[in-house]
């Protein structure tokens, strides 16, 4: 059997399980599956830029996901002119004085001679700026989150097209992957990953914390669609007679269309970027990101500029999850930053990635789409099989209660065992990299 | 001016809460620093490491409770440490036989062995949850306070009160007498200079016939028992939450790497470093500057450097500075 040969066993495969979930549970979860794995595909299309191509260990996938989301809320939700009017200016003019602080701080350090005037000088430009940066940030941010609280209570967005969000939450996310890169890459891998994960955790909490930018833990919800609304295809005769048609009543019809729509929007962008990858694994950009991976003192001798190049190579991952995570955004309809949890959105996608096969962007692909329906099943599965074992004991048992709630959880075992049996047997995972 | 007042609120909110919690901290970090310079990796399963261990011993806890045991004044959870230690020995020892010794003969690279730690992440969070739940449990009991406020207030006379948890006290005085431990098996015992020897020069160690395997599970075991203290003391101090478990894997290795990774002293002043920034940096500081400015410079609003929800980043920004301007932390650990 050839690789192409093998490659398609593999989809079909996947394609199978996600038939066989509509054919025996529902369409409707089938298509959420099929949403979801696109979107994850698209993720460990990233994470493979870092990891299979140049070996960055990033684990802050979470944080560049969730600003992803927070340009979705800025780009679509209508503005909010109170809020504007009542503070706006004094939020951009602090976030832009604490720009201004650690740009001078950055500029000033190596002109300064090292020792004391140095440290000194620093400190009075830190602590200096961050009263400065709080007194007029403070006073502004209250009285935008004193606007109607329960609704708004923040800046609202641009009103613009939730599609436009795409590109832009990309944008964002490689700004922060930029600010990110430039401090921490060029240390050891582990340190790397240290820092990516707190990196990611404190975007969270400012999602969290900042009323203002996203209403924190309020949730943003009611995004604009870029897919008609249930209600209103419901309501349209000519759709109504097309699902009879088919002999489907119009709510399954509706949700089914919708749901689609979303699905065919999202390939888009799978094959777009999947093409663009392609190219750039196989051009001598990317044969140098693999030199450069394979052997950083070499590449280096050939005149190749590693710090660079791994910034380049970080920030276009990092683009790729920000666009990610604002199409999922836009999927839920709602920014709720409570969910962001890195075992879910940072560790899912790495075993995504190593299982697919890292280096291989096929691989990256498959991985999104296999992992993501195991992730999804695995409840229901591992609830029929805590039922099957239980069946046995008495129904008033408490030991059999707990086993029957606890199969949840069975979720992240299965992850890790699925890693590990991957890492052991097949390091280089299904497709593995040519 | 009242100095004294601002001393004992000071204390009461600041230093006493910094010191057990650095306590903690720094007894992670020692887990994670050995394991750094024994095995080489960086452990990103040592929370959850933690939170087994702590998880065994409550489950021992409840176990000894309902049969009526109990240490008076101090929480039975002491009692049942011990097993749970155990329990996380036997975890880690399997994980290594199982999981990690494959990689180690293959001599893989660091950054495959911090992968495979993850997968053992998961499977732990998923044993911890699968086992307890996720849900918040309370297991401390005995004496609330070792002096509380209302006491120290009628002792002393002053207006500002002290108060002291019991728990608090149990987490320092533990972690004093298992660092005194450790470091008497690191510098005094045949097996702590082997591990020493080992983590310095590897082949040197080999060649002088030290046995890596024994090594290797010597290591493993006390990091065990380190996770494990350091587990129970977070959750009879604070709470046990198997998510705030992972969540403390930040400091702890932000910690590690701020004192050097390898070197166990530098993980203890890592710790109380990261502890003391954290804690001091959320504090809001108008109660301890009402009592020592003049009237006229008392501030208005609560004098809070960053909310409490940005303790993370205080950890985090420490971190980055000490990479930035001395990638080998403050007692030169062995990274480059």
């Amino acid at each position: 059997m050839t690789d192409t040969q093998r490659n398609m066993v593999y989809f079909l495969f996947v394609a199978g399980l996600i038939l066989s979930t509509g054919f025996l549970q529902s369409w409707n979860t089938a298509i959420f599956i099929l949403n979801f794995g696109l979107i994850s595909a698209i993720m460990a299309l990233g994470v493979n830029l870092q990891w299979g191509f140049a070996g960055l260990f990033n684990v802050g996938i979470m944080g560049f996901v969730a600003l992803g989301g927070v340009a979705a809320v800025l780009v679509a939700m209508p503005p909010v002119p109170e809020a504007w009017s009542a503070g706006g200016t004094g939020v951009l003019l602090g976030l832009l004085l604490g720009a201004v602080t650690i740009i001078a701080a950055v500029v000033v350090y190596p002109r300064l001679p090292s020792g004391r005037i140095r440290a000194l000088g620093m400190i009075v430009i830190l602590i200096g700026g961050f009263f400065l940066f709080r007194s007029v940030f403070d006073p502004a941010v209250s009285a935008v989150e004193a606007v109607n609280p329960a609704g708004t209570g923040y800046l609202g967005g641009l009103g613009l097209p939730v599609l436009v969000a795409w590109p832009v939450g990309g944008l964002l996310a490689a700004g922060a992957a930029w600010l990110i890169g430039k401090t921490a890459l060029g240390l050891r891998s582990d340190y790397l990953a240290i820092a990516t994960l707190g990196i990611a955790e404190i975007i969270i909490s400012v999602l969290k914390n900042e009323d203002w930018l996203a209403r924190g833990v309020k949730n943003v919800v009611g995004l604009p669609r870029p897919a008609p609304y249930e209600i209103d295809l419901q309501n349209d005769l000519s759709f109504v007679e097309r699902a009879a048609g088919l002999g489907l009543d119009p709510v399954t019809a509706s949700t089914l269309w919708v749901k689609l729509i979303y699905a065919g929007l999202f390939a888009v962008v799978l094959i777009l970027l999947f093409w663009l990858s392609q190219r750039a694994l196989h051009s001598p950009w990317g044969r140098m990101m693999r030199a450069i991976r394979d052997n950083e003192v070499a590449a280096e001798a050939m005149g190749k500029d590693v710090t660079k190049r791994h910034l380049q190579v970080f920030v276009l991952g990092s683009a790729v999850c920000g666009m990610a995570g604002a199409m999922m955004t836009t999927l839920d309809g709602q920014l709720t930053p409570g969910t962001y949890q890195p075992l879910r959105f940072t560790f899912l996608i790495w075993v995504m990635v190593i299982v697919g096969g890292s280096g291989n962007n096929l691989g990256a692909l498959l991985g999104g789409f296999l992992i993501w329906w195991l992730w999804v099943m695995v409840e229901p599965m591992g609830l029929g099989l805590m039922q099957l074992i239980t069946a046995g004991m008495p129904a008033e048992s408490g030991l059999r209660e707990h086993l029957l709630d606890s199969a949840a959880h069975m979720r992240l075992l299965t992850m890790g065992l699925v890693l590990l049996l991957v890492l052991r047997f097949s390091p280089r995972g299904l497709i593995p990299e040519r | 001016m009242d100095f004294l007042n601002a001393l004992v609120a000071l204390s009461n909110f600041v230093l006493v809460p910094a010191i057990a919690y650095g306590s903690q901290l720094a007894l992670g970090a020692l887990g994670v620093t050995l394991i750094y310079g024994i095995l080489r990796f960086s452990n990103f399963a040592h929370g959850d490491t933690m939170a087994f261990g702590a998880m065994v011993t409550i489950l021992f806890t409840w176990w000894f409770q309902s049969m009526g045991l109990s240490l008076g004044p101090l929480p039975t959870a002491l009692l049942a440490l011990p097993l749970g230690i155990g329990g996380a020995i036997l975890l880690l020892l399997t994980t290594d036989r199982y999981i990690y010794r494959f990689y180690r003969q293959q001599k893989a690279k660091p950054v495959i062995l911090v992968i495979v730690s993850l997968g053992v992440m998961f499977i732990m969070n998923g044993l911890v949850r699968f086992i307890i739940g996720p849900d918040d449990q309370r297991f401390s009991d005995g004496e609330r306070f070792i002096i509380s406020v209302r006491e120290f207030r009628d002792l002393t006379g002053l207006r500002e009160g002290l108060a002291i948890k019991t728990t608090q006290g149990i987490t320092v005085v533990t972690a004093i007498v298992v660092v005194a431990l450790l470091f008497w098996f690191l510098n005094r015992t045949r097996t702590g200079k082997s591990m020493r020897a080992y983590s310095d020069n590897e082949d040197l160690a080999l060649l002088s016939g030290i046995n890596p395997e024994r090594v290797v599970m010597y290591t493993w075991m006390i990091v065990a028992a380190l996770a494990t203290v350091a587990g129970v003391l977070y959750g009879l101090d604070k709470s046990f939450k198997p998510f705030t478990y992972f969540q403390l894997l930040l400091p702890i290795f932000a910690s590690a790497i701020v004192g050097g990774l390898g070197s166990p002293l530098g993980a203890i002043a890592g710790g109380f470093v990261i502890a003391f920034s954290e804690v001091m940096i959320t504090y809001a500081w108008k109660k301890v500057a009402t009592y020592v400015l003049p009237e006229a410079l008392a501030p208005d609003g609560l004098a809070q450097l960053l909310s409490t929800d940005y303790k993370f980043a205080v950890s985090f920004v420490i971190l980055l500075i000490v990479l930035l301007f001395r990638p080998t932390g403050l007692f030169a650990g062995k990274a480059v």
